[in-house]
């Protein structure tokens, strides 16, 4: 009994003396910060994807509550409605962009753009750019290898299996930007989602000459120019043999993807066109033979 | 005792099939391709253009600063093209394209094979003439030899070594040399050792060439101040700080130069090269290249323009056998594997070796065993298993602090690692990244 | 010309003979002159020990690798394998088959498994295995079969001690030591040859210096940790029997009894738990030396080398950092 009895005691003073030396320590070694660091960085996703330029969240937080307004201060993984939700707890005007998207500027899969030789070593883009233009004949094509889908902190894309492709999905994708820096090759790009999430890219960063990137791919860009032609928003230039959208200046109205002869321009999310008559007729004639 | 490095090393199997086959000449191909850039260092800008006539020996691109070099058409024919051409980078790089149009060579190349001797030309004089006839390192490193002639104020050169070792197996295109220019081997490397005011030449031959050993020895009595030293077989007794160790058991300080211990070392071929440059106001437009490999029916030694498409050094030396299944522009422990037969021969092109479909293949990789057998056969001393895992967590201060620098990839650590590991690939990457750090710290 | 696909990789294209099966499978052989002295001297019990030992460290890593981590499965490369035979030299030969069972199990599973599999492991799995079988069921682990040449017997036989248990026993009884060496059963010669009481693996100093010197021609340990380790007991303990013969074992009597030469030559010198560098080497095994000798001398158990290799292990991650290769080029001052 006495044995419980000291035992309790001993325990308890022993507790309550370590506690007031925690309680001291704590109050002594406090460090003062700006509370509204701690209720903005509530607000935030807290995935610490470095999408923003910052530090993490919590750097994130300190920046929008040093600065004087949020502009340029966005959280791509949150996207507006986080920046809604700062913008209220400091009082400052909110920032509103244009949902975001990182998009794969490559459509050659194992189909469309065969492989010329064998590469053996390790599964790293970085490793395999650095000792020759890839496995096919298309120096600037996707090498398949995944260095994207590692540096990508919300396994939002993945290589798929059949094409060898990335393949972004939507709902995860927050815009941060590590893909892009992650691919040796510069073929992702942080695009607008576009209305509805439909949007329309040249699926394609090959700058050779025609003949030689459709030799390589049957979905290249041969830099004909025919897009470029039938654009009535003057939204595609054409350099080094190759068209780029502007994303901002286009419109949706999908006139290219139509002209394209390689099919390299890619419409994402549409609905299926109607077919017109003459389209009917052709498809029938080529049943008949 | 033969001299040797004492750290690390390993010893391939040498396959010298080539060994004691002639040089032959190639025939003059169709076409040539030359890239702008065959040697360390600025590439070259092209001064003629589509259409113009050209011949043999004249200058195409000119060098675009003091660490770059000139380039000389190899062939007589007319400009077809500027263009991106594959080459053995793996990339398309910019070549002038000339279609071939008889053999005229520019009127003041000595054609004959005369050896002749000029002891009257100044160290200047021969940097100059060096330079302008656009002589890099012929050993595969294709580093401009005016620059290495040219020693920097505040040091000087006791010694120069000429790399005769040829350590890679496969290649025996300079044993070859030797046998067939000693002398005029000897009188370049005299002009070198002017060039850059040596005290003593040494000339460095593994011990697996005795016929070359005893006739460069026979040789360099008829001059003053050369002596061949045998030295062991073991790789990477080529490379140049392990050269300099051996024979004059100076080390180059970690990031230092070869001078910063009074040493030039040179490729065998290279004062060959000098020779041609000096002597015959030859350019640089040819060179030796050993086409071998363990199913090739004719393995040899064909001098070949520059520019000349593998397929046809191939056909050469008997035709691609059936079951190749990798062709490699170098030799096999540092040399680059090609993605096509189209690719030129460039300077730095020492060998094309074909290997079978069953030496192909990489060894299966395992995880790493930590059995220690890279760090044993360093010649650097630096420990590969370490640097491939910094590479792998991007950890570059500690990279740079663990000398990642430098390591010669020499690739005696994949060679021996019982798991397969692909060290060289991520420890290039990490250099190759480092280096991008340290460059962009700079400015 | 038509040819078939290039293959396309970074340099080296060439590689020596060196495969880590060929390791392992070679550290098998080695272990083949003791297995075979430990069957001609306890009998079909040693066979079945050892099958049921590698048995269930390959069933263990091949279960853990496809069901529980859903990966490739690695067990071709032979390192399963050398761990049951260690596991099997480090038992008495009548241990329940059971226990030996959860000795894999800790051995396999959470000495190498949970660490990562080959090569990630801090600790040498089989001694893991070991020591949690002596401190789990100490009866079982210390009571050793009598020798008996060619037993075939299925029945058990008799129990008895080994050397250094005995020496144990009788210099805390206070006998001198005079004394005990000559109520040993054993003389110098049955002790190198196998004729003496103790786990499978470790009686035989003459099945296991052909093994080691069969590893050493294969190039697949180096003489740095055996000979420093060797080296420090024998120096060690004969510096002890100098200054007092008769309460210390002379040196030979230690390099031959106990797990010394086992752990010495296949414990210690596994790749994957000793030091990179050479002096690195030389430093562990100094280290393992001293520490067998301490526990064996003054400690509670008759032998050490277990615990002295694991406790080596565990500062070799140090050791490593410590001892690095010189670099070419580091001198700097002199030219």
């Amino acid at each position: 009994m006495e044995i419980i009895l000291n035992t309790l005691i001993s325990l308890s003073i022993l507790g309550v003396v370590c506690a007031v030396i925690l309680y001291v320590v704590a109050q002594k070694f406090k460090v003062v910060e700006d509370p509204r660091i701690d209720e903005s960085q509530a607000c935030l996703p807290g995935a610490n994807c470095g999408g923003c330029g910052y530090p993490g969240c919590r750097g994130f937080a300190e920046a929008c509550v040093k600065a004087d307004s949020l502009d340029g201060l966005f959280c791509p993984a949150g996207g507006n409605e986080v920046m809604k939700k700062v913008a209220e707890v400091l009082g400052m005007a909110a920032v509103e962009k244009d949902p975001q998207i990182a998009v794969v500027r490559c459509n050659g899969s194992h189909e469309k753009r065969r492989k010329t030789t064998n590469y053996q070593g390790p599964t790293s883009c970085a490793v395999s750019h650095s000792l020759y233009g890839g496995d096919t004949d298309c120096p600037y094509g996707c090498l398949g290898l995944g260095d994207c889908v590692k540096a990508c902190t919300f396994d939002a894309i993945i290589i798929d299996e059949e094409s060898g492709l990335p393949i972004v999905d939507e709902e995860k994708c927050t815009s941060c930007g590590a893909c892009v820096k992650a691919c040796p090759k510069a073929i992702i790009e942080i695009r607008d989602k576009g209305k509805k999430s439909r949007r329309i890219y040249v699926s394609c960063i090959n700058n050779d000459k025609g003949a030689e990137a459709k030799r390589a791919c049957d979905v290249a860009c041969i830099g004909c120019g025919k897009c470029a032609k039938v654009c009535a928003y003057d939204a595609i230039t054409i350099e080094n043999f190759l068209a780029y959208i502007d994303y901002e200046k286009c419109k949706l109205c999908r006139k290219c993807v139509a002209e394209c002869p390689t099919g390299s321009i890619l419409e994402l999310n549409f609905p299926p066109r109607k077919e017109t008559v003459a389209q009917k007729e052709a498809e029938i004639n080529e049943v008949e033979k | 005792m033969l001299k040797t490095f004492p750290k690390g090393g390993v010893h391939p199997k040498e396959n010298k099939f080539s060994a004691g086959k002639p040089i032959e000449k190639l025939e003059l191909p169709k076409q040539v391709s030359i890239p702008v850039s065959q040697h360390l260092g600025a590439p070259a800008e092209p001064v003629v253009a589509k259409g113009d006539v050209v011949k043999a020996g004249q200058l195409i691109a000119k060098s675009t600063g003091f660490v770059s070099a000139n380039i000389h058409s190899s062939v007589s024919g007319k400009v077809a093209k500027i263009d991106k051409v594959l080459d053995t980078t793996g990339y398309k790089q910019t070549c002038i394209v000339i279609d071939v149009e008889g053999d005229e060579w520019v009127d003041t190349i000595d054609k004959s094979v005369e050896i002749k001797n000029n002891t009257d030309i100044s160290a200047d004089e021969i940097r100059t003439k060096v330079s302008a006839c656009g002589i890099v390192g012929l050993g595969g490193a294709t580093f401009p030899t005016h620059v290495k002639l040219s020693v920097p104020a505040g040091k000087t050169c006791k010694y120069l070594i000429i790399n005769a070792v040829e350590c890679e197996p496969y290649l025996t295109s300079d044993h070859q040399l030797m046998m067939e220019k000693g002398e005029e081997i000897l009188i370049g490397s005299k002009l070198i050792q002017k060039a850059i005011g040596a005290e003593k030449v040494f000339i460095g031959i593994e011990n697996n060439k005795p016929d070359a050993i005893s006739h460069m020895t026979e040789l360099s009595k008829k001059f003053e101040n050369i002596e061949v030293n045998a030295l062991k077989v073991k790789y990477p007794q080529g490379g140049e700080k392990q050269l300099i160790k051996s024979i004059t058991k100076r080390e180059v300080p970690s990031g230092g130069l070869p001078i910063d211990v009074g040493c030039v070392v040179q490729n065998v071929g290279t004062a060959f090269a000098v020779y041609e440059a000096i002597i015959k106001n030859k350019p640089l437009f040819e060179r030796v290249v050993t086409v071998t490999g363990k199913s090739v029916q004719k393995p040899s030694n064909i001098l070949a323009r520059i520019g000349t498409p593998i397929h046809m050094l191939i056909e050469a030396a008997g035709g691609l056998p059936e079951d190749t299944g990798k062709i490699v522009n170098g030799g096999p422990m540092m040399g680059k594997a090609v993605s096509s037969v189209t690719v030129p021969v460039t300077k730095g092109t020492s060998g094309i070796l074909i290997f079978p479909e069953s030496l192909a293949d990489r060894a299966e990789t395992f995880t790493c065993i930590r059995c220690g057998r890279c760090t044993t056969v360093c010649p650097m001393g630096l420990e590969p298993f370490q640097l491939k895992n910094m590479t792998a967590a991007k950890m570059y201060e500690e990279l740079q602090k663990e000398r990642a620098l430098d390591c010669m990839e020499c690739g005696s650590c994949v060679y021996t690692c019982p798991a397969g590991v692909p060290l060289l690939d991520y420890i290039r990457l990490g250099k190759a990244n480092l280096n991008k750090i340290l460059r962009a710290k700079k400015s | 010309m038509a040819i078939n696909r290039l293959t396309v990789s970074m340099s080296p294209h060439d590689h020596g003979k060196d495969s880590v099966k060929k390791i392992m499978y070679g550290v098998v052989i080695a272990m083949i002159p003791a297995l075979l002295v430990s069957i001609y001297y306890f009998g079909f019990d040693a066979k079945g020990e050892s099958f049921i030992a590698i048995a269930s460290c390959v069933f263990f890593e091949w279960a853990i690798q496809k069901f529980i981590l859903k990966g490739k499965t690695t067990v071709v490369d032979g390192s399963a394998i050398v761990t049951g035979m260690l596991l099997a030299f480090n038992v008495p030969s009548n241990l329940p088959w059971w226990i030996i069972i959860i000795g894999s199990l800790v051995a396999v599973g959470i000495a190498k498994m949970t660490f990562g599999g080959l090569g990630n492991n801090p600790f040498n799995p089989a001694l893991v295995g070991r020591v949690f079988m002596l401190i789990s069921f100490p009866v079982e682990m210390t009571s050793w079969p009598k020798v008996s040449v060619l037993n075939f017997a299925l029945t058990d036989a008799q129990t008895g001690a080994t050397p250094l248990a005995i020496i144990k026993e009788g210099v805390k009884n206070g006998e001198s030591l005079s004394s005990i060496m000559d109520s040993l059963p054993t003389s110098y010669v049955d002790m190198f040859l196998g004729n003496m009481g103790g786990s499978l693996g470790e009686i035989s100093a003459l099945a296991l210096l052909i093994g080691g010197i069969f590893m050493l021609s294969r190039k697949i340990i180096t003489w740095h940790i055996p000979v420093s380790i060797l080296g420090t007991v024998a120096i060690f303990t004969g510096i002890l029997y100098g200054i007092d013969p008769s309460k210390y074992a002379s040196p030979l009597f230690h390099l031959l009894t106990g797990g010394l030469l086992l752990g010495a030559i296949f414990m210690a010198t596994d790749m994957v738990t000793s030091p990179m560098s050479k002096m690195g080497m030389l430093i562990f095994g100094v280290g393992i030396g001293a520490i067998t000798v301490l526990i064996r001398v003054w400690g509670v158990y008759p032998e050490g080398v277990s615990f002295a290799i694991l406790i080596m292990n565990a500062f070799v991650p140090l050791i490593n950092k410590g001892f690095k290769p010189g670099r070419f080029g580091e001198k700097i001052k002199k030219q």
